[in-house]
């Protein structure tokens, strides 16, 4: 199989997911896009680990650790958006704004 | 004798120091510490000035060193002779009176023991001044008095022209003293030594510009502390302050301090003719913008104070003239005869509350025991015989005479300049004197101004009217230590100098004071409730010179000090300020980056990694 194809794949698939992290609003869905955007990094290293032919198979057993990271981080993840939702009542991204710079009168 | 000369300069001290020290509610305590320790330096006074009355100049021993500039040593001694004891007598004793009439005068004050523990530090001063060996010890002193006055005159701090008043008299002071100091410099370092008597005994040979420049320059100071023109304007507004420190400080001893300095150095002065004539010609000026002046007042306290800045030019015009011992003598009758010309003032002031004479008259049969010692000393004031100023004034006058003629050392016209002068102002001084009587104590009693009660005239206590009879006795008695040269001028180390009046200057004189009370006798009788004198506001305003100052000096000044100001603020802290000012704009501007949108910070992160990226790749 030529390697074009698990690239392009990977490329939009990250695509979609940096897509998805700038621009949803529900912070569950970006959540999701980020998972989007770690898969396509799991797909190039498992298509260049088959095309390098390497005989440690380096590139699979780093796609494992990302996968139990990712599955850590989303646990982690879906756990915060719970907490924010029970505090707000809401998940969406830019509603939560506490951290802004308040509006300011020019002072001395 | 050294000893006891040092005791009556450091009692006063002491008692200054010891009495800022007690609460503001310690006024009995205040009053025992100042006039008892003025009153035994006073009695210490006599006998030093008695031991130097008899025995001549006490030898001093090396001083106490202060300071050493390279070759220029600073001593701290004493010199007493007879021309230090004779003012320290008159200061010591003006002080006491002054202290103890203050106690009445200061009753419901309670600042008291501050001014207490004032005068008494003046009177360290004056008596430093006084006593001084060394001409940096001299101007220590010097200083000190000028703080006092400061302190003194704005005593009353409620009143609203004490505060400005006291401003003005320390700065326009400050002016002459600058060249005072620049003088003593000069002095000192051209002849090597600040020694009083290495000064005097060196001074000639001295190039003669040097010691004209230091002659000039001390001149200066003395004008200005002396109230001479053009630096007298601070006197009359001094008045402000509390009427016994206007007898003490603005009559009798500060004011003269710079006609004693004068004396002191005097065979500097005489080295050359130039200094002498310069006085010569500011003592004829001042001395009848003095007498004018005062005949235009209707204050009591200013028609005393113009009087004495008319006086004080008579003993800078004895000066001038070649007559230093006429000029002491007159600065000795003068204090003792203006001391209690104040404090009578005083005792009119606080009788009936009013200092305007159009407010006052008729007091002659309420006040009568200030009546009589006013009139004794008005008629000391004119050159009434036997009143002690008939006999010193002609001692100046004669003097200027003697110059005049060609046998007083200096230029002659500086001589006919001071006789002119001086016998114009016998006439105006007798015209202002005659008024100051006839619109104080004769005349219909005046009503009190609209919406004041009428105050129960009654005579002070005899705190206050005992010092007025004590001053009295050398009004009257002191003109007689002239009649001999073995007396006063023996005393003050010139013995062969007469001092005894002439028959034909005493007639002369006599006469002009004759004339000038007659007329002002005969204008008043016409109409005794009206002044005698017609309302001139030039006179009134003393020629305008105040407003000259203002206009020469005030307003360029307050000029330049907006121009400093602004540039200070503007520039200055402008620049400091705009750096916070400019940062705040700044942050302002980039903390609007910090919305709390997430998205747009990974936004962000996005295309700077992008940057990067093709920044690595390019490049």
């Amino acid at each position: 199989m030529h390697l074009a194809l698990p690239v392009v794949l990977a490329a939009l698939l990250f695509g979609i997911g940096v897509y998805g992290v700038l621009a949803r609003r529900n912070a569950v869905l970006v959540l999701m896009a980020v998972e989007l955007m770690l898969n396509a990094v799991n797909i190039n290293l498992v298509a260049f680990d088959v095309w390098l032919r390497d005989t440690v198979h380096a590139g699979q057993s780093l796609t494992l650790f990302v996968i139990a990271l990712a599955a850590a981080e989303v646990g982690i993840g879906l756990a915060i958006v719970l907490q924010v939702y029970r505090l707000r009542t809401t998940v969406a991204i830019d509603d939560l704004d506490q951290l802004a710079e308040p509006p300011q009168e020019a002072k001395r | 004798m050294i000893a006891v000369g040092w005791l009556v300069l450091a009692l006063p001290f002491v008692a200054a120091v010891a009495g800022f020290g007690l609460r503001h509610t310690a006024r009995r305590p205040a009053a025992v510490l100042a006039v008892s320790a003025t009153g035994v330096a006073t009695v210490l006074s006599i006998v030093a000035a008695s031991a130097t009355a008899t025995r001549g100049p006490v030898p001093s021993a090396n001083g106490v060193g202060l300071a050493s500039f390279g070759a220029l040593q600073v001593h701290a001694g004493l010199r007493l002779d007879g021309l230090a004891a004779v003012v320290a007598v008159a200061v010591c004793v003006v002080a006491l009176l002054v202290q103890v009439y203050s106690v009445a005068y200061l009753r419901g004050d309670d600042t008291y023991p501050r001014y207490a523990a004032e005068v008494s530090l003046f009177t360290a001063a004056m008596l430093d001044v006084a006593l001084a060996a060394d001409l940096i010890q001299l101007l220590v002193g010097w200083e000190v008095m000028g703080i006092c006055s400061y302190l003194l005159i704005g005593h009353y701090r409620d009143l609203p022209e004490a505060r400005p008043a006291a401003v003005k008299a320390f700065l326009v002071t400050r002016v002459g003293d600058v060249g005072f100091l620049l003088g003593v410099l000069t002095l000192g370092a051209g002849v090597g030594s600040f020694d009083i008597g290495t000064v005097i005994a060196r001074a000639g040979s001295l190039p003669t510009t040097t010691l004209v420049t230091a002659c000039l320059l001390l001149l200066l100071g003395v004008v200005g502390k002396s109230a001479q023109f053009p630096l007298h304007t601070w006197l009359p507004d001094a008045m402000a302050g509390p009427t016994p420190i206007s007898a003490l400080i603005h009559a009798a001893t500060m004011v003269v301090a710079g006609i004693y300095v004068v004396a002191r150095l005097y065979p500097a002065f005489r080295v050359d003719a130039v200094p002498l004539a310069v006085l010569g010609v500011v003592a004829a000026i001042t001395m009848l913008l003095g007498a004018l002046a005062a005949l235009g007042q209707d204050d009591l306290k200013r028609v005393l104070a113009w009087s004495t800045v008319s006086q004080i030019a008579y003993l800078s015009g004895a000066l001038a003239v070649g007559a230093p011992v006429a000029a002491i003598f007159h600065l000795l009758t003068h204090a003792a005869f203006k001391a209690l010309l104040f404090l009578a003032a005083g005792c009119v002031l606080h009788a009936t509350g009013e200092v305007l004479m159009s407010r006052m008259g008729g007091l002659r049969r309420r006040l009568p025991l200030t009546f009589w010692t006013m009139t004794l000393g008005l008629a000391a004031l004119v050159g009434l015989p036997p009143a002690a100023g008939f006999f010193s004034k002609d001692a100046v006058l004669g003097g200027a005479y003697e110059a005049a003629r060609g046998h007083g050392g200096g230029p002659a016209w500086v001589g006919w300049l001071v006789l002119v002068a001086g016998l114009l102002t016998v006439v105006l001084t007798a015209a202002y004197a005659t008024r100051l009587w006839l619109r104080t104590f004769f005349g219909p009693v005046a009503e009190p101004a609209p919406g004041q009660q009428r105050w129960t005239v009654r005579e002070p206590c005899w705190i206050m009217t005992g010092p007025l009879v004590v001053l009295a006795a050398p009004t009257v008695l002191l003109g007689f230590a002239g009649l001999r040269p073995q007396w006063l001028p023996a005393w003050l180390g010139e013995p062969g100098v007469s001092v005894r009046p002439v028959a034909g200057m005493a007639l002369v004189s006599l006469g002009l004071s004759a004339a000038g009370i007659a007329w002002v006798v005969l204008t008043w009788r016409r109409a005794p409730a009206a002044d005698p004198v017609p309302a001139v506001p030039l006179l009134a305003r003393a020629f305008y010179l105040d407003d000259v100052q203002d206009l020469l000096v005030v307003r360029p000044y307050r000029l330049l000090a907006r121009i400093v100001t602004a540039a200070d603020s503007g520039l200055v802290d402008g620049a400091v300020e705009g750096t916070g000012a400019g940062a705040g704009v700044l942050s302002g501007r980039l903390s609007r980056l910090q919305s709390g949108n997430v998205q747009a910070y990974a936004t962000g992160v996005l295309a700077a990694a992008v940057v990067l990226a093709l920044a690595a790749v390019l490049l």
